[in-house]
């Protein structure tokens, strides 16, 4: 047992290294493809050579980008299949179609645009190459949807039926799958926090260029356009957060409660704004949850279920359950999903002996069009994963990694707010370069982006352990049966070669930078 | 269109500027050792590998599911 919790850990480690190191690219990528397409239909319609140079500059900082994001995302597609190959095979059509549509779509739509975009100056139509340049900022989040669309089936699960036989979850309405109210709303709250990240990096860009005097014209004109819109999009991600909660409340209860670091649940919930959480503190102890916090009254209860008296359930009610509440306990979930297991075995089994009558049985408890089938699906199959978990306390997420992120992310994002306003009002005013501390503080503020972006990654993905498809199946269950040296070696080299390649990014960046538009 | 396109692409990638090749560099040798020697040596796909169909690899995953990991 200590040798698979090691090889889930270190298979979870090398996935989390890629999918870090694939989203330092991605966000930029999603949002400055829009920038870039701005500034062309500026030029386009002014025939401005200042914008002309603006929007080729940009391009050529775009492309270094969306080179090295498409590298390392291509790896973590191959990882589902090595690392985690149960995962993918249970999940089969549910993430295949999403990501079929994603690569034959939007990627090949990206990737044939791009090249008109980056080489049609002066070869193609002006009309032609501008609609290109839209056609990849399109391309660039279309993208972005079918791959969220596939994660935010792994948080809730939706429009699909298990298959005995196959082993594998089989699509019954693709809608139902791509319009979940989780995906929606995972796509929309990415997508806007990552337009975020890419203004950030426009105004450092811009700023670095002021603080050394250079090409002013072009750095006020980026440094406007990234202000307005990392503004509208800082806003959308308020009210895209707030219904992430909202679907994380009803989701995913134990997420919640983690990223509030909430042990007892209440009526009348407050939101932490600001805390340290109480390392000593367990379920089984009663220690105090935090050394000291700051709290908006009502506030969790309100965000949460749109009610500001609502129970909110913390990790004791999720673990122990509430009867109140009608909250089963970890136990009964367990035992549940115990049961699901063994129906699967028997099945299983009923099949090497070719037991006709058994599978028919059997495979009723399977059907959701049978009503054996579904009082079985709803009342246990929903806990299949449960039955893979050795002790309730499985069930809890790392509190401090999910509530710091959590609070990490959400204090930056007010912070940018704050930043793209006063960078608008004194571009706009023409007095941007004589705010020293201000150029500063924006030269910097990239990093912060991309810290609170990867802080939303970690809330979402650690605090849904130990589910790798949320109460179906947990990642001890999903990994392949690696030797753990294999996946040691492999985590090692990763983490070397995306150094490398990260390197390799950030000195060409720096040096296009330097030479400038 | 896609004949455009396709001329496109090869005449820019004959006139590749200094940065594209400099990614090039870096990218292909990485490819090689992601998917050649990492993908073979050390992360086969295990199902792809051991099993021939489909059947196969469902009665293999069955087993594994039905096999409580504890």
């Amino acid at each position: 047992m200590d040798e698979l919790i090691s090889l889930v850990n270190w298979s979870r480690g090398q996935f989390a290294l890629t999918a870090m190191y694939h989203w330092i690219f991605v966000p930029i990528t999603l949002g400055l493809t829009i920038m870039i397409a701005i500034m062309h239909t500026h030029y386009y319609k002014t025939d401005n050579d200042e914008w002309k140079k603006m929007t080729k500059f940009w391009m050529k900082l775009l492309i270094i980008n969306f080179i090295l994001g498409v590298a390392t995302g291509i790896i973590l597609v191959f990882e589902f299949g090595t690392n985690w190959s149960n995962y993918s095979w249970f999940v089969g059509d549910i993430f295949g179609a999403p990501l079929a549509i994603e690569g034959i779509l939007a990627f090949f739509m990206e990737a044939t645009f791009i090249a008109v975009m980056i080489f049609g100056w002066d070869r193609v139509s002006k009309k032609l190459h501008l609609i290109s340049t839209w056609l990849v900022a399109i391309g660039s989040n279309l993208s972005a949807l079918w791959i969220l669309i596939a994660n935010a089936w792994m948080q809730h699960p939706i429009g699909t039926v298990f298959n005995p036989a196959t082993a594998r979850n089989e699509m019954i309405n693709f809608w139902d799958i791509a319009l979940s109210p989780v995906a929606i709303n995972k796509f929309l709250h990415t997508t806007t926090s990552s337009y975020v990240v890419a203004s950030l990096f426009v105004i450092s860009v811009s700023s670095w260029y002021l603080l050394k005097k250079r090409h002013i014209f072009i750095a006020k004109k980026s440094m406007l356009i990234a202000a307005i819109f990392g503004f509208i999009s800082s806003i959308m991600t308020i009210f895209t957060g707030d219904s992430s909660v909202y679907q994380v409340a009803q989701k995913q209860p134990m997420k919640l409660a983690a990223m509030e670091g909430l042990y007892e649940g209440k009526t009348s919930a407050g939101l932490v704004t600001i805390g340290i959480l109480n390392p000593k503190k367990d379920i089984n102890n009663d220690e105090k949850p935090y050394y000291f916090k700051i709290e908006i009254p009502y506030l969790l209860s309100l965000l949460s279920y749109r009610d500001a008296d609502a129970y909110v359930p913390g990790i004791n009610d999720l673990i122990y359950g509430n009867e109140e509440q009608q909250i089963l306990s970890a136990e009964e979930k367990i035992a549940r999903g115990n049961i699901a297991i063994e129906t699967l075995k028997q099945y299983q089994n009923a099949k090497k002996q070719n037991d006709t009558n058994a599978l028919a049985n059997l495979g009723k408890k399977f059907d959701p069009n049978t009503k054996v089938g579904d009082y079985f699906l709803n009342n246990y199959f929903r806990y299949f994963g449960y039955g893979y978990l050795s002790s309730p306390h499985e069930l809890i997420p790392n509190i401090a990694l999910t509530f710091y992120s959590f609070h990490i992310m959400v204090s930056l994002g007010f912070l940018f707010i704050l930043l793209f306003l006063l960078v608008f009002i004194y571009v706009w005013k023409d007095t941007i370069e004589n705010k020293n501390i201000l150029l500063y503080i924006s030269l910097w503020s990239v990093l912060f982006g991309f810290i609170a972006s990867q802080s939303g990654w970690i809330v979402s993905e650690v605090g849904r352990q130990p589910w790798i498809i949320q109460d179906l199946m947990p990642t001890v269950a999903g990994v392949t049966q690696l030797s753990v040296s294999n996946v040691q070696i492999t985590f090692i080299l990763f983490a070397i070669i995306f150094t490398t390649l990260l390197i390799a990014e950030l000195s060409i960046m720096f040096n296009q930078i330097r030479k400038g538009p | 269109m896609l004949k455009k396109i396709t001329y496109l692409y090869i005449e820019c990638f004959r006139n590749i500027s200094k940065t594209g090749r400099q990614l090039l560099v870096i990218l292909f040798p990485n490819f090689f050792v992601f998917f050649i020697i990492l993908k073979l040596i050390f992360l086969p796909n295990i199902l792809k590998t051991n099993y021939n169909t489909d059947k196969d690899i469902a009665d293999h995953v069955i087993e594994q599911l039905a096999t409580k990991i504890k």
